[in-house]
């Protein structure tokens, strides 16, 4: 954590820092420096605007991430949940729509039930696994996103969905409400209820509490195999809203969204300080980190890097994030 | 007067903000027991640790032999001969006994390891050593004091000319002790020293020549075991008397609150008890005789056999244990790391989760965080914990500290019953006094309170009534007036031996 400090009293504040939020002001700060000074395009209002947007679906899927990886676990098949719900959702919806052309809004419902339903029944899968048949949470949540993953190709036979109503599209992908677009829209209300959940319920600090020693909150009257169930649902529930935004965005149903998703949702929470080890992690820096890894993507395809040594560079950074999360735990641990 | 074999001189240890051990002279000659006494924090394991090689001391020195020895790793203090067995386990459960006895320095056959003279090796020390082990067996699968055995098998290795043992009996049975000590009799008579670290002062009389007592980092003194006696020891290292140390609990039982009937759970026979409010309730036995077990499986943490829970009138023997927690019967874990606290978080998050989840803190689901505050301040206040430490990392207090912390979580919620399983393990004697007065307070108040310990004077000094297990049975239910720690000892043992 020696950041070249200039004396005892900066390097005392960057520690607490370090060990209160994690690494991302600092990852911020060298991204930010560095991106502004390989393109000129980078640090203006209009492009930090457009990753504002562009990071609304990272930043949805990090925030389920986060629940599961405080709990202790994590899940590797929310691009799974994504893709399901993508096809799942655009199949229904079509099959509606040609049953009923008169009542729109109707099919779309439909479409958007079936597309939770199915992620719902992913994460019921994932936390049955994990709490009561006691499956590690990598092997469920690879073989779930395995399963999902066939399922979905099964159901398309590779092809996308198309003929998707016009104002699922118009609506989900393109519109706005009060001036801002949906997508934006939606996911701040999910920041919102999800930093209300972890912050105000006692359902929030049962997640904690069950990430950070789950023997003792056995004894201190939680239930834990519930609390981790509920973590696995609300993470895919959340990644399958996020499979509706995408879907709508492309406005058609495939089975290979979502692809990166699993990597990247950890990436932004691990960078954001949520503890690997469970019990640690914050929405308000969730968000941040999600926002930074988009910010990194946008300055790379600005830098002109392609999307390949993009993918080295990513895969780099969170194995960095979890150097520096080990560092950390190591600091409280050990103290002083 | 012969020359010490090990000794040391104004030995130091400073570590950031705080002086861990202050100009200590020690010395140890060949063929001695030195026991090092002390609470938790007195700078014990500080000494050893630089006499093991562990760490370096900041000033002072170590003669070994006469020859200044600053060992600077474990393994140049093992080529000298100084072996030490730290209280920390470092076998890999994975592997089997031999094994982890010869990691690192295993018998080859060309370039191989040749595992039948390895496992040969391994049972020629057992059988010096008097246990009863099998080399080819798992560490994993044995039992906590057959870990500690194959620790301390551990170190006998090659030429021993210093053995330090840092409470080499806290988990073994009586019949494991007496084979340790024959051990170290024999080892004795061979002319090697040893160092040797222990809380139980009844261990002393039988081994030890000569006692060191430390108190905050200093040397209170050196006194000869023939010289001395316990209530002498426990005034060096406390600065107190011992009728200063355990509170007088007045006694007004109120009506029965729970009842067990005949439960039993695998190595429990079905034992019974009964419990008034405003009752203190010790119960009494060696390390592994079920005591524990027993109220765990009450608390449904462990399946149980037969038998039934009435708490207040109402059976919660099928109940889940975190029903039965809400239905006012409360257990402090013994083990305050593994399944007490949550290390990584501060203090009043720990105290908060239990407020949490009383429910008394939250309007139609949501939680009111100011009401939280305000109880969390109020239990950390009731436990004395220091304001700087509420908002401090657990892991980073003192035994005593976290011990007191976990105390608060138990403060919560309002219960009836509660159960303290060894509830002053590891923590100081000030420490065990104030937790002790929060005991009493807990019982004066009308709840009725179970002190379940393998420390045999706080289970009778706290004790209204003390229930003896031995060997997954109860061996007897003493009255106050009749529980002396000779007619409770004579409790432990009436049974055959345990075969472990």
């Amino acid at each position: 954590m020696t950041t070249a400090p200039t004396s005892a009293d900066t390097s005392g504040v960057l520690r607490k820092l370090f060990l209160r939020v994690g690494v991302l002001p600092f990852f911020l700060a060298i991204a930010l420096v560095v991106f502004s000074l390989m393109s000129a395009k980078f640090l203006t209002g209009q492009n930090l605007v457009n990753v504002a947007r562009q990071s609304v679906y990272l930043v949805l899927v990090s925030l389920g991430q986060m629940l599961v990886l405080v709990s202790g676990g994590f899940d590797l098949s929310v691009g799974t949940a994504i893709a399901l719900t993508s096809v799942v959702s655009a199949v229904s919806m079509t099959w509606a729509a040609g049953v009923m052309p008169d009542a729109i809004w109707l099919a779309i419902l439909i479409g958007i039930a079936a597309g939770g339903f199915t992620a719902l029944l992913v994460g019921l899968v994932n936390g049955v696994g994990v709490a009561y048949f006691e499956v590690s949470p990598f092997i469920m949540t690879l073989g779930v996103s395995s399963v999902g993953a066939g399922l979905a190709l099964f159901l398309t036979g590779g092809v996308p969905v198309s003929g998707l109503p016009f104002a699922f599209g118009d609506t989900f992908g393109f519109g706005k409400w009060f001036g801002v677009p949906v997508p934006v829209f939606i996911a701040a209300i999910c920041i919102v209820v999800m930093w209300l959940v972890m912050s105000r319920t006692p359902l929030g600090t049962q997640i904690y509490a069950v990430g950070g020693n789950i023997k003792a909150a056995h004894l201190s009257a939680i239930n834990t195999k519930r609390t981790l169930m509920v973590s696995y649902i609300l993470c895919s529930l959340i990644a399958s809203l996020t499979g509706l935004l995408l879907t709508a965005r492309v406005e058609s149903g495939e089975a290979n969204l979502g692809g990166s998703m699993a990597l990247e949702s950890i990436a932004a929470c691990v960078i954001a300080g949520v503890s690997l080890r469970g019990g640690i992690g914050k929405v308000q820096t969730v968000v941040l980190g999600a926002f930074f890894i988009v910010m990194v993507q946008n300055g790379m395809n600005l830098a002109q890097i392609s999307s390949y040594m993009q993918m080295v560079l990513l895969g780099g950074l969170l194995i960095l994030a979890v150097i520096f999360d080990q560092m950390r735990y190591r600091m409280i641990m050990r103290g002083r | 007067m012969p020359r010490p074999l090990l000794s040391t001189h104004g030995l130091t240890k400073d570590y950031p903000g705080v002086r861990a051990l202050n100009a200590v002279d020690f010395d140890l000659n060949a063929g001695e027991v030195h026991v090092l006494f002390g609470e938790n924090g007195a700078g014990k394991s500080t000494l050893i640790s630089m006499l093991a090689g562990a760490t370096s001391p900041s000033e002072g020195a170590i003669y070994l032999d006469g020859h200044t020895m600053n060992f600077d790793t474990v393994a140049r203090a093992k080529s000298h001969g100084v072996y030490t067995v730290f209280q920390e386990f470092s076998l890999i459960p994975t592997l089997t006994v031999a094994e982890n006895m010869f990691l690192g320095q295993e018998p080859r056959a060309g370039f191989l390891i040749d595992h039948g003279e390895m496992r040969r090796r391994a049972q020629e020390i057992f059988d010096t050593l008097g246990f009863a082990l099998s080399p080819s067996a798992q560490v994993a699968s044995l039992s906590r004091a057959q870990q500690q055995m194959v620790e301390i098998a551990k170190a006998f290795h090659g030429d021993l000319k210093v053995l330090i043992l840092d409470e080499p009996t806290a988990s073994l049975t009586d019949r494991e002790v007496d084979h340790l000590f024959a051990f170290i009799q024999q080892q004795k008579a061979k002319g090697v020293g040893i160092v040797y670290i222990s809380h139980r002062m009844q261990e002393f009389a039988r081994i030890a020549d000569r006692v060191t007592v430390l108190r905050d980092g200093a040397k209170i003194g050196t006194v000869a075991m023939t010289d001395t006696d316990e209530a002498h020891l426990v005034e060096m290292m406390t600065g107190r008397a011992i009728a200063e140390i355990y509170p007088v609990i007045a006694t007004m039982p109120g009506e029965v609150v729970l009842e067990v009937n005949g439960l039993s759970t695998p190595g429990v026979a079905p034992s019974s008890l009964s419990l008034r409010a405003g009752e203190v309730l010790g119960v009494a036995g060696l390390v592994g005789c079920g005591k524990s077990r027993f109220f765990r499986a009450m608390m449904g943490l462990t399946a149980h056999q037969t038998g039934t829970v009435i708490l207040k009138g109402q059976d919660i023997t099928h109940l889940s244990t975190r029903e039965i927690i809400r239905r006012g019967l409360y257990y402090l874990s013994p083990d305050r790391k593994a399944e007490g606290l949550d290390l990584a978080k501060t203090s009043n998050d720990n105290l908060g989760l239990n407020v949490v989840t009383s429910g008394t803190a939250s309007k139609r689901g949501w939680i009111t965080w100011r009401v939280v505050r305000e109880r969390v301040a109020e239990i950390a206040d009731r436990v004395e914990l220091p304001h700087d430490y509420r908002t401090k990392y657990v892991s980073q207090l003192s035994g005593g500290n976290q011990q007191k912390v976990l105390f608060g979580k138990a403060f919560g919620q309002d219960a009836d019953v509660y159960i303290f399983d060894e509830p002053t393990v590891g923590v100081d004697m000030g420490t065990r006094a104030a937790l002790y007065l929060k005991i009493k307070s807990l019982a004066e108040a009308g709840k009725a309170v179970v002190v379940i310990s393998s420390d045999l004077p706080e289970a009778i000094n706290l004790s209204h009534r003390l229930l003896v297990f031995a060997h997954g049975h109860v061996t007897a239910e003493l009255a106050r007036a009749d529980a002396t720690e000779d007619t409770v000892l004579k409790h432990f043992f009436v049974e055959s031996e345990p075969t472990l």
